[in-house]
């Protein structure tokens, strides 16, 4: 485990470069210039070289791209052109909102989907197994960006049970987590009954009923057990839509995270926070990828030695 | 059988949007920038079966419009994505060693940009154009593709008759086109349409975020994002481009299921 958990630590390095030489890249090499975005074409020559030599931008670009990845070293993410704050203390202070809802949504998710992917694999082929299938195939399609305002509509709005947006009170969280949360319980629904499916028929199960437990400790302990492997894959696969979901769903909500930092960032043309937003989002998917690997490992020897 | 049911289902709705949406010149009850402020945020009537926007605009004939945006962004998205995907993953799996060995480090950097983030990363330095959205799109896009075709490859390198063509002379360039590409097709045909509603989704969320097509030109996600606003006097503005785009993404899932069950029997469950 120790030899495998190394070799993958050693693969991330390169990526980890190249994210951050990809972000470097889309806000400096680009063809267009960020002073032009930021001020505008009517500004005055003056005007620009003030703002080129604040954002650094005077000097050559290897320069630059040392000097970045220097800073990137010491966790120094620059500092914000608007909010005139270092960008790392800035994402620090929502860090906590975004984790809330995220993993409040996971947890929504996994909620939803275990008990509805377990009878549908239960009841396979009968009304129950198509409504649940059908749910899953609406749940998938409909939009963060769709589904927030609509559940705000009914929740907030007509039966006035739930706040609107923000971040006021532990009731807040439960329509972002909602909206965020329901497509990946869709997938995971789907994914949780196929694997059930192919779980049941296996003579492990039928050793554990013939011992005479009931078919709760069988289907809970013995089938779900064995069917968290794929699940776990799958959550990995949808943590990107997770990441990018949260993004959304804390702007639709105004709920103060990361991912409506990063859109209020590029709103104000903020380049320097845009970038390490960008970068400080793509590091937990890759942290978030390595930790499934892991537990991936942990669960099933195989992977170890492949 | 239930792919079959799947695919004729998914097609349907699919070809009723599309014909909609091509067709909108013709379908659209009014003309879609036709301002009238008088009537701003009306509800449902015989000449404006959706309501009318803020604008007084027609949502009907915009949602119509729109649909051709989301289509285009859509089509031309995944079709740029599935041919770099394709040459760099027949050109990882094929060539091997050290090029395949780059080439999966470059997916790699790419894969650890969840969903749209590069995208909307990309769209805060370009401008809010079509073009741009779709070139966006497809710098993340291409990623999936390259992958799956490259695990296509290298599955059927060795197969016997690929080694046979290679014994006769044939030329890399020809084993991998005529006899390897040909022999994966399907697939890449499945990905792609689940690809498509990810890239109509994706560029709705991009201009619901204000990063994709801008206004007054009539976006799916443009709309649900000038709807929040009068959420709790006009919510029909939100409901209609909502239905739109999530009646589009279901048929493409279930067109892409149904095409699951049919091409890949295995995947079958």
């Amino acid at each position: 485990m120790r030899r495998y958990l190394l070799r993958r630590l050693v693969l991330l390095v390169p990526v980890l470069w190249g994210v951050a030489t990809l972000v470097f890249a889309v806000t400096n090499i680009i063809p267009g210039d960020p002073v032009d975005l930021m001020l505008g074409e009517t500004a005055r020559p003056a005007q620009r070289e003030v703002l080129r030599k604040a954002l650094g931008l005077d000097r050559p670009l290897g320069v630059q791209y040392r000097d970045y990845l220097a800073g990137l070293l010491r966790g120094d993410l620059g500092t914000s052109l608007h909010k005139k704050r270092p960008v790392a203390q800035l994402i620090a202070e929502r860090i906590s909102a975004s984790a809330e809802l995220t993993l409040a949504a996971l947890a929504i998710a996994i909620a939803i989907a275990l008990p509805l992917g377990i009878l549908a694999a239960r009841r396979a082929g009968t009304g129950v197994d198509l409504a649940a299938g059908a749910i899953a195939v609406l749940g998938a399609s409909i939009p963060v960006f769709w589904l927030g305002p609509l559940l705000i509509i009914f929740f907030s709005i007509d039966l006035g049970w739930l706040p609107v947006s923000g971040r006021s009170s532990p009731l807040s969280l439960i329509l972002p987590a909602l909206t965020l949360g329901t497509a990946l319980s869709a997938i995971l629904m789907r994914m949780t009954r196929s694997s059930v499916l192919d779980i049941l028929p296996q003579d492990y199960l039928a050793t554990a009923r013939a011992k005479g437990l009931s078919e709760r400790r069988v289907l809970w302990l013995h089938a779900l057990r064995n069917a968290c492997l794929p699940l776990i894959t799958i959550l990995s696969l949808q943590l990107g839509a997770l990441l990018s979901g949260a993004i959304i769903t804390e702007t639709v909500f105004a709920w103060p995270g990361v991912g409506r930092l990063t859109i209020q960032a590029i709103a104000a043309r903020d380049y320097p926070l845009v970038q390490g937003c960008v970068l400080f989002i793509a590091l937990i998917y890759v942290a978030g990828n390595l930790l499934a690997d892991i537990a991936y490992a942990w669960l099933d020897p195989r992977v170890r030695l492949d | 059988m239930r792919g079959n049911t799947s695919i004729r289902a998914g097609a349907l709705v699919l070809a009723i949007i599309i014909v909609l949406s091509i067709g909108a010149p013709l379908f659209a009850p009014q003309d879609p920038f036709s301002l009238n402020l008088a009537e701003g945020l009306a509800t449902a009537d015989w000449d404006h079966p959706f309501g009318q926007d803020k604008l007084g605009r027609d949502i009907a004939s915009r949602v119509f419009y729109g649909g051709r945006i989301s289509l285009m962004v859509g089509f031309a998205a995944v079709f740029i994505s599935v041919l770099i995907g394709g040459v760099v993953g027949a050109v990882a799996g094929y060539a091997g060693g050290a090029w395949d060995e780059f080439l999966m480090r470059v997916t790699d950097v790419f894969m650890a940009f969840p969903g749209i983030l590069l995208a909307i990363a990309l769209m805060s330095v370009l401008e809010p154009r079509v073009g741009n959205v779709v070139l966006s799109l497809s710098a993340f896009g291409w990623v999936g593709y390259a992958r799956l075709v490259r695990a296509q490859v290298l599955s059927l390198r060795e197969r016997e008759y690929v080694v046979a063509a290679r014994a006769a002379g044939a030329r890399p360039l020809r084993v991998v086109v005529r006899h390897i590409l040909s022999n994966i097709i399907s697939p890449v045909i499945v990905e792609a349409s689940f690809g498509m509603a990810g890239a109509i989704v994706a560029e709705a969320g991009l201009s619901f975020l204000g990063l994709g097509v801008q206004p007054p030109a009539p976006s799916w996600g443009a709309m649900l994002a000038e709807g929040r606003d009068f959420l709790l006097i006009a919510p029909h503005l939100t409901l209609f481009p909502g239905i739109a785009l999530a009646l589009t993404v279901m048929s493409l899932n279930i067109l892409g299921d149904g095409l699951r069950d049919l091409l890949d029997p295995a995947q079958k469950r």
